[in-house]
């Protein structure tokens, strides 16, 4: 819980802790000059943690899930996830490494509108290369209780559907780390803690690490830890 | 494999969502341009070659002055190829104590083996197809020769020593030939009676011919085999070789035709382009989010690709198959209009489809389909995340390099393409310009028009880049539309202006100077409609710039031909309708007298001449040293009295010679001709009904071929606006679903859309019809030797018909958008 400077970011590479960043920036270039984001931020959260990154809006909170996840790359630094060191993968490493060990849940849900919610379940599993994935996505619908709703494409569900059906696609690949951005921003207060019951219930029987960016503190109270986030850096 | 099942999935997802429906449209049209199009060129090209071949009365004809052996007859029959024989020459015909010079023509059993022979029962009369030719000891003269003689049916003719009884009078014959150098008129025998008149003897002037049929492919293979196996003497002529007046109008239809499958071309390359971006922006969200999933670029690329192929493969076989309905259906129109022995269809069309749908799609789709597979994953997060942007040489190469490949299957003429994409890359650059101009003038106008303008403006300066691509789109598509409107429209009423319906159909050769205008009064009397009266001499070119003909040295094949045969020669003050001068100029009153001479560039070109070459003609048996003054363009197909050489006032007109004029005559005044074949006996009477005919057929066809073509390109046309359209759907649906949300009604959202795409479309209408005014003008002149004149209208119906249809299909795709509620469409999101 610190985000002091780290004498070497290798020396604390150990097995437990399943995602690790040092030193971390990220500048993007504007039309007033450049703008850092993310300022030195150095996290290490242990296998089967759950951590909420809270803050104001524009405090970077996204860009660090982004960065943490290996979906953009930081301007300096390092992040480790599951020990493998990101900063020395190309793109489609990354994206190798995030089909065996990552899972995603997005405000907007990002389902793939063309694809039924059994197909958006399959997806993941396909990329991994898994030769059940059709039983394992129907139960991983199962366990969010749509086993009924297979067949339904995205804009026959409900918003709090989509999203049960966005985390069976995050969950059915028993990832390292879940990485969720605002799962219940889009969603109303009812149906918004139905499923932060559901992910929570799920990461508890998966014991998969958990990595929640949001706003709500009643979601991040859930969380084993929480990190403050403002003008890109992580305050204790 | 993994990429393959997750391809076929989504195609087969995507095929049923209709997400793909407009970028295989697309395809499928530029297959169907492709594979029906240059079908219908290729069929009417052989259709319109058939009907040439009419005029030779073969295929091929080989001419002799010595009698042909029997081995290329066997070879011909060894090889499946059709074949008859025929000899010429003149010789005097008697009935009683009259007598006339005639072209005696005998022929073998199966002659005419193309085209039809006509006969009548009286002189002059209108003619049916003969079955047949004459049996033995029959005789078939022309109507002008047994009106000479004052016969009629059942006549007994003495011709050397055999006598013929009169069975038919011929009316037409298909090669009796548009260059009336055989002046005599003709009489048809059976070839069998010929050595029963002991007309052949040693020197005499005997013309033998083979004639050869067979379908194109045979007749190809024998035409080889017969130019490497021809005897000294021998002259081979083909259908390239038939009458100018066919050929003229052949050669623009089949320009046109060739202009019309470039735009079709052109047309579904923008709509392919157009719907290319559309399925990447699709995309770009499940492309982004696969990568997050873990799909690495290779895998995304490869399932892009494969699900295009898969579009490839399904366009091909749809794109295919409207050609093959368009081939059997032009097939069923042609029937009745001609006998080709046409090749059996076969499956090169689907090859060639499938080729021509990877050529488009490699070329319009390929590109953004790379920058697709380039999108990073962090887009999930952040939606204003795009693919890098594509360099220039990646984003336009590939699409150029297919436009010229496309353009040059299409048309197989490289300076035509080159010009065609000169004139379209400075037509785009304008359009740019204008769209650029358009977008910063928006900018400016938007605070002084209402609401629904304002917000339709707005758009226009906002989404630039897509402004600019749909300025760029319709205004290309609009001006391929209205170009070819133009010179469809030119093309037709030029033919038909060509070709009235009483278009000169009879010649009138030989008229004495001292009965010309008694001749001429006789015709008026009887109603007929003359063309100008020209005098004729024959004469033959004797020295080139001082140089002896025979020691010329031709690089043209044609060249030794038009030498040393003896030409009609002619000269006049004016210059005639059909003629226009293309180099030099035409003499005035001060030239008269001067010895100059004016030539037909087929003439021209034939010998290498140039203006200022020196020409010296032999005229009975005087020489005539004259200058080239000028060179010009004669358009054969009017039917006019034309020469290929034309002399200044005063120089001849002290030889000898006779007078030459055209007319048309109704069909039913064979009385009046039969009068002046007595009344006027030196004059020989040239039926060109029939030639006429010919090339009417063809022009209809020509025209059938044209529309339908035209057809094709306007629904080419339209898959562009539909693909233009389809392209901002979504965002639009969201953006009149905010509108709504704060409190605008569906009208005003609706105006709005109308008031964008109206402006796009009238902007792109006006430079379409400014574009199209230009390229008509060039194409007119360059291509299709039509008249050309400025059509003012075409402003307006490039600016209505631009502000209407863009107008119109922006509003059809938007309004569903509109209906729906907007809480609805903001879900979705």
């Amino acid at each position: 819980m610190s985000s002091k400077p780290v004498a070497s970011a290798r020396a604390l590479a150990t097995r437990e802790n399943v995602l690790k960043a040092a030193n971390l920036c990220k500048e993007v270039s504007s039309p007033e000059g450049k703008l850092t984001i993310v300022r030195d931020v150095s996290i290490e959260i242990g296998a089967g943690e759950s951590v909420a990154i809270v803050g104001p809006s524009g405090a970077g909170k996204s860009t660090l899930l982004a960065l943490l996840a290996g979906l953009d790359t930081p301007t300096s630094g390092g992040v480790w996830l599951a020990g493998e060191d990101l900063t020395r993968l190309d793109e489609d490493g990354r994206a190798r490494l995030r089909a065996q060990r990552v899972g995603f849940v997005f405000q907007a849900f990002h389902l793939i509108p063309a694809l039924t919610a059994l197909e958006n379940v399959i997806l993941p599993l396909e990329l991994a290369g898994r030769s059940d994935a059709r039983r394992a996505a129907l139960e991983a619908l199962e366990r969010v209780g749509l086993a009924a709703r297979t067949g339904h494409y995205p804009r026959q569900l409900s918003g709090g559907e989509q999203q049960r059906v966005a985390l069976a696609r995050a969950f059915v690949t028993r990832p390292a780390v879940l990485f969720a951005d605002e799962p219940t921003g889009n969603l109303d207060t009812v149906t918004g803690g139905q499923v932060a019951e559901l992910l929570f219930g799920l990461n508890e029987q998966s014991r998969t690490t958990l990595v929640l960016v949001t706003h709500e503190r009643s979601l991040a109270a859930r969380c084993g830890r929480i990190l403050h986030m403002d003008a890109g850096r992580v305050m204790t | 494999m993994r990429a393959l099942a997750l391809a076929l999935r989504g195609f087969a997802r995507e095929w049923r969502s209709g997400a793909l429906g407009v970028l295989l449209l697309a395809l499928t049209t530029a297959v169907a341009a492709l594979t029906g199009v240059g079908f219908l060129v290729e069929r009417v090209a052989s259709a319109v070659a058939e009907q040439a071949t009419q005029v030779l009365a073969a295929d091929l004809r080989l001419r002799s002055t010595e009698p042909i052996g029997p081995a290329d007859f066997q070879e011909a029959a060894r090889r499946g190829v059709r074949s008859a024989r025929t000899v010429s020459m003149l010789s005097v015909v008697f009935l009683g104590d009259r007598s006339e010079l005639s072209d005696l023509e005998a022929v073998s059993a199966g002659y005419p083996l193309r085209g039809t022979l006509k006969v009548a029962r009286e002189p002059f009369a209108v003619g049916s197809p003969a079955s047949g030719i004459p049996g033995r000891g029959e005789a078939w003269p022309s109507s002008k020769l047994l009106a000479t003689l004052g016969g009629a049916l059942g006549s007994t003719l003495s011709i050397g020593a055999a006598n013929f009884r009169v069975t038919r009078v011929l009316i037409s014959r298909p090669d009796q030939g548009g260059d009336f150098t055989e002046l005599a008129p003709s009489i048809v025998l059976n070839a069998d009676d010929l050595p029963a008149t002991g007309l052949i003897l040693p020197g005499s002037r005997v013309t033998y011919a083979a004639l050869f049929a067979a379908d194109r492919a045979r007749i190809e293979d024998f035409r080889q085999w017969l130019a490497a196996h021809r005897r000294p003497g021998e002259g081979l002529r083909d259908i390239a070789e038939a009458s100018p007046q066919i050929e003229n109008a052949v050669d623009r239809a089949g320009r046109f035709l060739e202009l019309a499958s470039l735009a079709s071309v052109l047309l579904c390359s923008i709509a392919v382009a157009m719907s290319a971006r559309q399925y990447v922006r699709q995309h770009l969200d499940s492309v982004a989010l696969m990568k997050t999933l873990g799909a690495t670029r290779a895998l995304t690329l490869s399932v892009s690709l494969i699900e295009l192929l898969l579009v490839a493969v399904a366009a091909a076989l749809a794109g295919s198959a409207i050609g093959f309905a368009a081939e059997q259906w032009l097939l069923h129109v042609l029937r009745g209009l001609i006998n080709a022995e046409l090749p059996p269809a076969d499956l090169a069309p689907l090859g060639m489809g499938f080729l021509a749908a990877l050529a488009v799609l490699a070329g319009f789709a390929l590109p953004p389909l790379l920058q697709l597979s380039r999108v990073p994953p962090l887009r999930v997060l952040r939606r204003d995340v795009g693919p890098p942007p594509l360099l220039v040489l990646l984003a336009f190469g590939p699409a150029a390099a297919a436009v010229i490949a496309l353009l040059y299957w299409a048309v197989r003429d490289l300076g035509l393409v080159r010009d065609a994409l000169l004139g379209l890359s400075g037509f785009t650059l304008v359009l740019v310009a204008a769209g650029l101009a358009l977008v910063l003038a928006a900018g400016r106008l938007r605070g002084r028009v209402g609401v629904a303008w304002r917000y339709g403006i707005a758009n226009l300066s906002r989404r630039r880049a897509d402004s600019l691509v749909q300025i760029v789109a319709f205004g290309t598509g609009l001006m391929a539309l209205l170009l070819l409107g133009l010179v469809r429209g030119d093309l037709e009423s030029d033919w038909r202006r060509t070709l009235p319906a009483d278009a000169p159909n009879y010649f009138f050769i030989n008229i004495p100077p001292a009965d010309r205008d008694a001749f001429v009064e006789f015709l008026e009397a009887r109603g007929a409609k003359l063309s100008r009266m020209l005098p004729m001499l024959r004469g033959r070119l004797t020295e080139i710039n001082g140089l002896p003909v025979e020691r010329r040295a031709f690089r043209r094949g044609e060249g030794p031909g038009f030498a040393d045969r003896e030409q009609n020669l002619t000269w006049t003050a004016t210059l005639g309708a059909s003629n226009r001068v293309v180099a030099g100029r035409w003499w005035t009153a001060q030239d008269e007298g001067k010895p100059l001479v004016s030539l037909a560039t087929e003439f021209q070109r034939s010998l290498g001449l140039r203006i200022g070459d020196r020409l010296t003609f032999d005229v009975g048996g005087e020489p005539f040293t004259v200058t080239v003054a000028n060179l010009r363009e004669v358009k054969w197909d009017s039917f006019q009295p034309n020469f290929f050489i034309v002399f200044a006032p005063g120089v001849l007109d002290a030889a000898a010679g006779t007078y030459l004029t055209s007319a048309y005559f109704h069909p039913a005044q064979g009385a009046a001709l039969a009068e002046l074949a007595r009344r006027f006996p030196s004059v020989s009477i040239f039926d060109v009904d029939d030639l006429l005919e010919q090339v009417r057929s063809l022009i209809d066809k020509a025209i059938l071929a044209v529309q339908s073509v035209f057809a094709f390109t306007l629904f080419a046309g339209l898959t562009v606006l539909l693909a233009a359209v389809q392209a901002s759907r979504d965002e639009r649906r969201y953006e009149s679903a905010m509108l709504r949300t704060l409190g605008a009604s569906a009208g005003t959202v609706l105006q709005g859309v109308l008031a964008e795409f109206a402006t796009v479309g009238l902007l792109a209408g006006l430079l379409a019809a400014g574009g199209a005014s230009l390229a008509g003008a060039f194409v007119a002149a360059r291509i299709l030797q039509v008249p050309y004149a400025l059509d003012p209208t075409v402003f307006l119906v490039g600016l209505a018909g631009g502000a209407v249809l863009v107008g119109a299909s922006g509003w059809l795709a938007t309004r569903a958008a509109v209906a729906q509620p907007p809480l609805a469409t903001l879900r979705a999101g």
